[in-house]
Formats: structure tokens, C-alpha cells, sequence
């Protein structure tokens, strides 16, 4: 195994973005990593792409082919490969590129993950969201997306305690983070009555607790460490990447209150990496709904199991605090392409072990911990950055 | 269209049938070819297995924003049910107020259409789950 | 052979709605159709639900009760005039959900409000020529009245389910006879949502000349005359035909208070007699003896003259829930939400 460099990143503001298509967005966020790296083109050994449903969202499948296509990469014929696992699409995409690099396989290749998802009405994009579930035995019997992170919450208020309160607080705070982010979706903050108060959507999960629909496109330049400095000069090192899955109902595990995939996945990585939660500055972890970030930073060894609600009231994870969960402002605030969230959040650990998070810099951020989730926890990655001195 | 898709699987949906492991003995819902404990010892094993039906809540939600399928229903209750048999599985909760429903509330399994391709389409029955009487 | 019914089940929606409430939305006088009619309430069916699971529910409570295996259940016939298909059998979904067949012959009946006592017919048949060991007869219906019209005062939903059989026969029928005419007093054309009727034309000419018809003749056959029976049950499209019928043929209020559920439960059409005598058979003792006589609009009526048996000390009837309870298990809906709930209002199909 080799060591893997993340020498360019792109991506798109995310949001409701009407008079961009997806090859649109896939193409912006390509050409601009491709443009970070320097890299003039013909350098590219393969392409991988993140995306969990265009099939659904825009009736086009083949995506591998379509941005290899429209990037201009055709005519030089590399292999382009879509990647899909649902919501971890993109982690799942980063992580095909990264071992086709540290393998040898490949010296340099681009990894984008896009969704277009307001091509579609909110009610079939709800729907689209569900195919990640177990359409048989969840979603055909009423089971939306939402509603099976509604079983989480409301197991994990009664196992622990946890509060409407302190989901809430992933809200508040992650749309403070997303203020200073100017690609977020979501540019301003909300008061926590205003989570409290939103729509139902499946108690007692409202509105405010859950993910946007958002089009969007990010990407990144990995390439083997002994070439990196050919290219940039901030080179940041892939430290590791760990990857597992879990039952795809939610109902058929031993516990609802912990995704098994990501505490799996964060073990593995964090051997490889000779770390441990301790060693990680800044983290983006998957907030597609308040009570997924609680979980996240419980099963990623942040704060004990039961925890995680009380330290996101109280502060903990927010920018300043020993750990900053989600500065981008997360799947809630930044938005949540599907295929291109667990790109996006590479790119935001890339951005704070460069330096270049701007407002929402964590100061001497040192390693970064991206986490991406399928489903309802049956696929988790978990990567984890360095900064290279 | 579903129609073998769902047809195939109207046995565990009608009368709640998974699986045991001839092996190990463990249950399973819906049924599987392959135990996760046993692996390949329990290849060809597997027999199937009539769940009683009754169970308690384990979790649940009060759906507010339905599917298209479940329009007419909302709000609706959808509940993790702990089965009897020590097996988990998720369905609707009806025939009761959604204020009403707590964990641990006993319930029963019931049959009622859980979806249908439209007034044209072939209908889906299968199990819901009801206040134990 | 001693041919009879060896279990019984019955269920009912748990919704109900006024004829107060349906008056108030159409401008007519609720109370005066209430006291005309003499229903109090009528069943609803809610979205989830329909003829197939209400005659699964009405099935399975019978099974409940014996200890019959459903593999020697040789027939099922379901008797509605609101099959959820117009093609694609009803009881082929209640023998799988049931555990019964693939070794048994399934059909979908169809007379107006008596398709289910003909389908017990057709079971006795069955069982009596040793064709089959038991059969099962189901009548059960979520039928509609168009808005607006008399009929949707009382059209309700609902279903019972017999076990007919020769052995541990807890009520034996010792006799049934029919009646029928080519009499269009109620009819629903292919394609139609709602049926249309005669208005007083389903009165005189229609239900009581042919309950009294059947019912005269099964007296004359059995030469045994109303004193004789504890307990009586008719069609009962509204609360007032079958006691005006039942006085007619010279019944007591009490012969038949027990099996008239149309003033809480509405008009439950193939479901009616089948509902009405499982209410007697949740409390009737061994020895007692039945009248029922089932009205089909089209028309024909079909007379039952049935003993209890001392075998119903044996069946567990405490396993299902009894009519009763069924009545009594109820949430009142205002128009809008029943109007909802029986597709009333046009909706748009599938997301976008």
C-alpha cells in the first residue's frame, strides 16, 4: 500500500440550483478539483463517481460514462466507475479511488460525487430517499426515511434521556456552522424554538431535524504521495479509510440506538491511522437527521454511548470546542446532495488541514475524520485525513 | 410492474413465516437462505417458521409526511416491534389513537392492504399490527 | 349426515359515522333519516381495509375457535357486492392468508345482500354430498351509497365467516329453502361506483314478499311456527324492515333483539344475517333453536332453520372477539374524514 495525497478539490454551492443540470454540477465540481490539482488533464489515470440514484432523480443511469463524457475525458478512454451505496455513495466512491491509488493501480485519479434530487417533487424525492431502507420489509410497509430515524430518536430518548432539546442543538449549531460556510444551502442561523416548533414529519422528528433536498456536485484529486508535491503544495494525506456494513433493515439489528457499521469502520480506521477519537480535530459526520449526529459522535468514540446528546447541548462539538463536528454546517446546513455529501465533507476536511476554512477555521487542525452513512446505518466509511508538514 | 414481486412474498406477509436455522436454531424475519451466525453449516437448513403474531413496541414514529401510497392514512404510526419469538420486524401500528401508542405497548398482527399500484394496479395485503385484545 | 356450522368469526371496521353528520353535510334532516331508518350509526371501513381483509379478519376469528386444520377445508366461498377485483377471486387471498389449499375450490359470490347465505348453501351442499370435509362461507361488504342519496345513511362494512362442516357441529341446520324472483329493486351496473335502487320499490314487492315467502315456506316444511324458536334474524337493511317483517311473521321484539345490529353497525349487506347470527351464536346454549331468513336484493331470500348443539360448550368462543365487542369498539368520524376514507375525493395518482 502506498501512501494516497488529495492534491485538488471542487465543488458546487449546494442548494436548489434550477438552471443547473446534473452533468452540470458534476462537470463544475470536476474541472475545479481538476484546476486545484494543476493538472492539465491527460494526467488522469480513472474516474470514480458517487451517486445513489440518478436512475430515479433524472432517469439516467450509466453516470461513470456521462461526467468522464462531459469532463472531456472520453477520448482518452480511462476507466470511469460509478459508485453507489445510498447515502455513503460518495465516502464509498473517495474510498475506490483511494485504494486504486495506494494498490499502485492507478497515480492519479479524480473522485466526484453528485445528486440532482429538484428534478423530482419533494414527495417522489422522499420516496427516492426511502430505496435505502429495505423496500420490502420497511418502506412497502409505511416506513419513510424519516420515520426510521424517528424509531432511532425515540429509542435513544428512552434508552438515555435524550432530549428534543439536545437534538435540536445539532440544528442550532450546525446552522451557526453552515452561516460561515458560503457554499452551505443554508446560510443562517436558526433558535432552537424554531427547531422545537417546525413541521412534524415523522415524530418526533420534525422539519428542522432533518437534511434538506439538494443539488450539488463536489470532487477531489488523489494521487500517490511520492508525486503529490509535483502538483500542489498542500498536499493532505489520506490516513486512512475504513469501511462496514450492517443489516440493511434497521428493525433486524440487536440495537437501534448505535450504527454498528460506524464504530466498525471507525476501529478499522483508526488502527490504520495509529490513532484514536482523541486524535481528531475536526470531523464531518453524516447529519442527515439531528439524532444521526448524536449517534455519529457516540459510535465514532467522541463522547460515550448516551452521550452524545448532552455534549452537543452543552457545547462540545461545536467550532472552539476540542472537536468540531461538522463546520461546514453538515448534511442540515450545507445540504444534502446525496452523492455528493461524502465528498463534500473530504472537502471540508481538506479545506481546515489547508487552512483555507476561512471563518470557520479550526485553528491547528492536525487530522480530520469524514463519516458517511447508507441507509440506516448498513454501509458506514469512515475517513481520516492529515495535514502534511 | 410488482406484481411477482410482492406475489412471491405473500406468505410472510399474510402469515408472518421466516425462517429457523435447522443448525444453530436461531429465528429469522423475513426468511433467509443463509444464516449469519452459521454460514455455510446452514446452507439447506433453513425451515420456515410460523410467528405468532404478537409482540410489544420497541420504538415507534407518528408519520406526518407520507408516501403517496399512504396519503389517506396520515397521520399514521409506524412501530419496530419486538416479536414474542425474541425477532424484530417494522410495520404499521392501527385501530388506535397515535397519542396512545407507547414502547412496550403490546400488540397483535392483523392483515390489511398496505399498498396498491394505483385503481388499476393489483393490490398488496399484508401484516399490520393492532392493540392486543 | 348432520351438516351444520362448526365455527363461526365475525369482524367490523372500528370507525362509525352519524346520520346526524351525513345529514348536516347534504341539507337533510339527520334525526328525522336516524329515527325513518332507526340506525344510530354506521359502520366505516377505513383505507387500509376492504372485503379481503375483512373476510381474512371474520376467517381467521373462526379458525380461532376450533381446532379445525385449515388443509381440510375443501371450499371458501366469499359472498359481497364489493369484491376489491371484478376479476381475481377474493377467496384465493383468504385461503393463503388462512393457511388453507391449494387443494380446495375458491369462488366469489355475488347476490346483492345474500350472497353470503348463499354460500353457506352452496358449503352444505358440499359437505353434505361428502365432496369436501368442511367449507367456508364468508359474507362481508364495504358497501357504498352514492353521496348524498338514502343509501348512504346506511350502507356500512362488515363480515362474518362460517365453518361448515358434519363434525363437532355446534349448530346444525336442519333445514334451509330459498326464494327467488327476477325483481329489480336494487341493482349496480358494470363500471358503476354506486348501485341505484327503486326507492319504496325495494319495500313491499322486493324484501318482504320475499322474506316472508321463504320464510312461510320453511315453517310449512318444518311445520313448526315462530313460538318454537328462541331466537329470530333478518335482513336488516335499516333498523325497521326486520321488525316489521319479524311482527308480520308473528316473531317478539326479544326473538330478535339479539341479531339486529343494523341501528349501531348500518346496513352491512352480504355481511348482514351472517353478523347478525353470529351475535346470537356468541351467546345462544345448547338445545335453542335459530330463525334466520336472508334478503338479496334482485331478489331472492334464503330461510335457515337451525339448533344449537351442545358441541358449542366446547368451541372457545372466548378466542375471538364477540359482535358485541366488535360494536362497541368504535371512533366516530365527521363527513370530511369518511369522505376521505371511502375515496370519495378525487385524488391525484402517485408522486411526482
Amino acid at each position: 500500500m502506498r501512501d494516497v495525497a488529495i492534491i485538488g478539490i471542487g465543488d458546487t454551492k449546494f442548494g436548489e440550483l434550477w438552471d443547473q443540470s446534473f452533468r452540470d454540477l458534476g462537470i463544475q465540481a470536476g474541472l475545479a478539483a481538476v484546476g486545484d490539482a494543476n493538472l492539465s488533464g491527460e494526467e488522469i489515470d480513472a474516474l470514480y463517481v458517487g451517486n445513489m440514484s440518478a436512475g430515479k432523480f433524472i432517469e439516467q443511469e450509466h453516470i461513470g460514462a456521462l461526467i468522464a463524457d462531459y469532463s472531456g475525458l472520453a477520448r482518452d478512454n480511462i476507466p470511469a466507475t460509478r459508485v453507489e451505496a445510498a447515502g455513503a455513495s460518495g465516502g464509498l466512491a473517495f474510498r475506490q479511488g483511494y485504494l486504486a491509488v495506494a494498490s499502485g493501480m492507478h497515480d492519479i485519479v479524480v473522485v466526484g460525487g453528485a445528486e440532482k434530487m429538484t428534478d423530482v417533487g419533494d414527495v417522489l424525492s422522499t420516496e427516492i430517499q426511502a430505496t435505502a431502507a429495505d423496500q420490502q420489509w420497511e418502506t412497502a410497509f409505511g416506513a419513510t426515511f424519516p420515520a426510521l430515524h424517528a424509531l432511532i430518536a425515540r429509542r435513544h430518548m428512552h434508552e438515555f434521556g435524550t432530549t428534543r432539546e439536545q437534538m435540536g442543538m445539532v440544528a442550532v449549531k450546525n446552522h451557526k456552522h453552515g452561516s460561515l460556510n458560503p457554499k452551505a444551502q443554508y446560510q443562517k442561523e436558526i433558535k432552537l424554538d424554531a427547531v422545537l416548533k417546525s413541521p412534524p414529519v415523522a415524530e418526533p422528528l420534525g422539519m428542522f431535524d432533518c437534511a434538506p433536498i439538494s443539488d450539488g456536485a463536489a470532487a477531489v484529486v488523489l494521487c500517490c504521495m511520492d508525486k503529490a508535491r509535483k502538483y500542489t503544495d498542500t498536499p493532505v494525506k489520506v490516513l486512512a479509510s475504513g469501511q462496514a456494513s450492517d443489516t440493511l433493515a434497521l428493525a433486524h439489528r440487536e440495537s437501534i440506538t448505535r450504527f454498528d457499521a460506524t464504530s466498525v469502520a471507525a476501529r478499522r480506521a483508526f488502527k490504520q491511522a495509529g490513532t484514536d477519537a482523541s486524535g481528531i480535530q475536526v470531523a464531518e459526520v453524516h447529519d442527515n437527521f439531528t439524532i444521526s449526529e448524536i449517534l455519529a459522535v457516540e459510535d465514532l468514540g467522541f463522547f460515550p454511548k448516551g452521550e452524545g446528546g448532552k455534549a452537543t447541548a452543552e457545547g462540545q462539538t461545536a467550532l472552539g470546542a476540542k472537536i468540531a463536528v461538522n463546520t461546514s454546517g453538515g448534511l442540515k446546513a450545507r445540504g444534502d446532495p446525496i452523492g455528493a455529501t461524502g465528498i463534500a465533507q473530504v472537502v471540508e476536511l481538506v479545506y481546515q488541514l489547508r487552512g483555507q476554512a476561512g471563518k470557520r477555521q479550526v485553528a491547528g487542525a492536525e487530522r480530520g475524520l469524514a463519516h458517511n452513512v447508507g441507509g440506516t446505518g448498513a454501509t458506514a466509511i469512515v475517513t481520516i485525513l492529515g495535514r502534511v508538514n | 410492474m410488482t406484481v411477482a414481486r410482492f406475489w412471491r412474498e405473500n406468505e410472510s406477509r399474510y402469515n408472518l413465516i421466516g425462517t429457523k436455522c435447522g443448525n444453530c436454531g436461531r429465528l429469522y424475519f423475513p426468511p433467509r437462505s443463509v444464516c449469519p451466525v452459521c454460514h455455510r453449516k446452514s446452507l439447506g437448513k433453513m425451515e420456515h417458521f410460523h410467528l405468532e403474531g404478537k409482540g410489544e413496541v420497541l420504538s415507534f414514529s407518528i408519520v406526518h409526511d407520507a408516501p403517496s401510497q399512504f396519503e389517506l392514512q396520515k397521520p399514521y404510526v409506524i412501530a419496530i416491534i419486538m416479536m414474542d419469538e425474541g425477532i424484530r420486524l417494522t410495520g404499521q401500528i392501527i385501530d388506535c389513537e397515535p397519542a396512545d401508542v407507547t414502547i412496550g405497548m403490546r400488540v397483535q398482527a392483523t392483515i390489511r392492504k398496505v399498498g396498491e399500484e394505483g385503481p388499476s394496479g393489483i393490490i398488496h395485503y399484508g401484516y399490520k399490527f393492532m392493540p392486543l385484545r | 349426515m348432520e351438516v351444520g356450522i362448526v365455527s363461526y368469526g365475525a369482524y367490523l371496521p372500528r370507525y362509525r359515522i352519524t346520520p346526524q353528520e351525513i345529514g348536516r353535510v347534504w341539507g337533510t334532516d339527520g334525526e328525522q333519516m336516524s329515527k325513518n331508518l332507526l340506525i344510530l350509526s354506521k359502520s366505516v371501513p377505513s383505507p387500509d381495509e376492504d372485503v379481503i381483509t375483512i373476510s381474512i379478519e371474520a376467517a381467521r376469528n373462526m379458525m380461532r375457535r376450533c381446532d379445525v386444520s385449515p388443509q381440510d377445508i375443501g371450499a371458501i366461498y366469499v359472498g359481497s357486492e364489493s369484491h376489491p377485483y371484478a376479476v381475481k377471486p377474493t377467496g384465493t387471498v383468504v385461503a393463503e392468508a388462512i393457511g388453507a389449499g391449494p387443494n380446495l375450490t375458491v369462488a366469489d359470490y355475488e347476490f346483492a345482500c345474500k350472497a353470503g347465505t348463499a354460500a353457506i348453501q352452496t358449503c352444505m351442499g358440499l359437505v353434505g354430498s361428502g365432496m369436501i370435509k368442511y367449507g367456508v362461507a364468508i359474507g362481508a361488504d364495504t358497501s357504498q351509497g352514492a353521496p348524498g342519496d338514502a343509501l348512504e345513511f346506511s350502507a356500512s362494512a362488515g363480515g362474518a365467516a362460517y365453518l361448515i362442516g358434519s363434525e363437532n357441529v355446534i349448530a346444525r341446520v336442519n333445514r334451509t329453502c330459498s326464494y327467488t324472483t327476477d325483481t329489480p329493486d336494487f341493482w349496480r351496473r358494470e363500471g358503476q361506483c354506486y348501485p341505484s335502487h327503486g326507492g319504496r320499490f325495494t319495500g313491499e314487492p322486493a324484501y318482504f314478499k320475499h322474506i316472508l315467502a321463504a320464510a312461510r315456506s320453511l315453517f310449512s316444511i318444518m311445520g313448526t311456527k315462530p313460538a318454537d324458536y328462541q331466537y329470530a334474524v333478518f335482513h336488516q337493511p335499516n333498523g325497521k324492515f326486520p321488525v316489521r317483517v319479524a311482527k308480520q311473521l308473528g316473531f317478539t321484539e326479544q326473538q330478535i333483539e339479539v341479531g339486529l345490529l343494523t341501528p349501531f353497525i348500518g346496513n352491512t349487506y352480504s355481511g348482514a344475517v351472517p353478523l347478525g347470527l353470529a351475535s346470537v351464536l356468541d351467546v345462544a346454549e345448547p338445545g335453542q333453536r335459530i330463525f334466520a331468513v336472508a334478503y338479496g336484493s334482485g331478489a331472492g331470500s334464503d330461510a335457515f332453520d337451525i339448533t344449537v348443539t351442545d358441541a358449542i360448550k366446547d368451541l372457545r368462543r372466548e378466542k375471538a372477539p364477540t359482535v358485541k365487542e366488535l360494536v362497541e369498539r368504535k371512533k366516530f368520524l365527521d363527513y370530511a374524514t369518511y369522505a376521505k376514507y371511502r375515496g370519495k375525493i378525487r385524488m391525484k395518482e402517485g408522486a411526482e
